[in-house]
């Protein structure tokens, strides 16, 4: 296998910056997910062993990372559907450029609705 | 350049080509196409009833976990979830290792540590979701979703 040198820039335009953006969250989720999966079935344990550990989703400090994760997977989503465009429409890569500005933009529209109301489930909440 | 590179005609036969060619990566990408699209549905119908519906994460607990698989829908929406994020994450990692880890033998450790994950997370999860008992007869009363008592 050739070997590159390490820390180089591919070219440094949108398309490397969101290439590395979709990996970067895609590696993130993927470990989420992994605990996630391993949280959710202690309800097979008992609902107090559940209940415990899901009590610590709810405390700031987690809830500024489920913030974190949210935007990792909206990213991810609006950014995949980019590339399955780019992949399957026959105008998809001559339009790749501005379809990540619709990304970005609709990525803050998403950001926007869901951060005031989880941050006030969060912090304001019960 | 001290030498000048070679490079082959086009349509040469490489040692490689011909010996056990498979589609493989071609259905990978295909697969990480649909279960994308089939994921943004599934993923933000989870995170809306999950963190935005209502007062969203204060109330995940117990009762809410077995209030939904009560219902076969989210008890197939939750399997389909775990299934295809599942390959989908464990084909991205592989992409991700296969990219970085450049020795054979670091290739090898990482992928099979990953796809232990994968076995573990993919059977403990789909077992989670069907041996799941909504009302344990040991629990107190007020932990468990309302249907339990009535």
């Amino acid at each position: 296998m050739p070997e590159a040198p390490a820390g180089t820039l591919y070219r440094g335009r949108e398309g490397m910056w969101s290439w590395l953006a979709h990996r970067v969250t895609g590696f993130g989720i993927f470990f989420f997910l992994l605990v996630h999966v391993l949280d959710t079935a202690l309800v097979r344990v008992s609902p107090e062993a559940y209940n415990a550990v899901i009590g610590t989703y709810k405390n700031p400090i987690m809830g500024l990372g489920e913030a974190a994760l949210v935007a990792a997977i909206v990213f991810h989503a609006f950014n995949g559907i980019r590339i399955t465009l780019v992949d399957f429409w026959s105008k998809g890569t001559r339009y790749q450029r501005v379809m990540l500005w619709i990304v970005v933009g609709l990525f803050v529209v998403t950001m926007a609705f869901f951060l005031p109301r989880h941050l006030g489930n969060v912090f304001g909440g019960h | 350049m001290a030498h000048t590179p070679v490079i082959e005609a086009p349509r040469a036969r490489s040692a490689r080509r011909g010996v056990g060619r498979t589609n493989y990566e071609l259905y990978g990408w295909l697969f990480m196409r649909a279960s994308g699209v089939l994921l943004v549905a599934l993923i933000f119908g989870h995170l809306f009833l999950n963190l935005i519906d209502g007062d969203g994460i204060n109330a995940i607990d117990f009762g809410f976990v077995a209030g939904k698989w009560a219902s076969p829908l989210w008890q197939v929406w939750d399997l389909l979830m775990l299934w295809l994020a599942m390959i989908h994450g464990t084909n991205g990692v592989r992409t991700i290792i296969n990219d970085y880890a450049e020795r054979t033998g670091t290739r090898i450790v990482l992928k099979s540590a990953l796809y232990l994950a994968f076995t573990v997370v993919v059977v403990l999860g789909t077992l989670v979701i069907f041996t799941f008992d909504p009302c344990p007869a040991d629990a107190a009363a007020e932990l468990l979703p309302s249907f339990c008592t009535a």
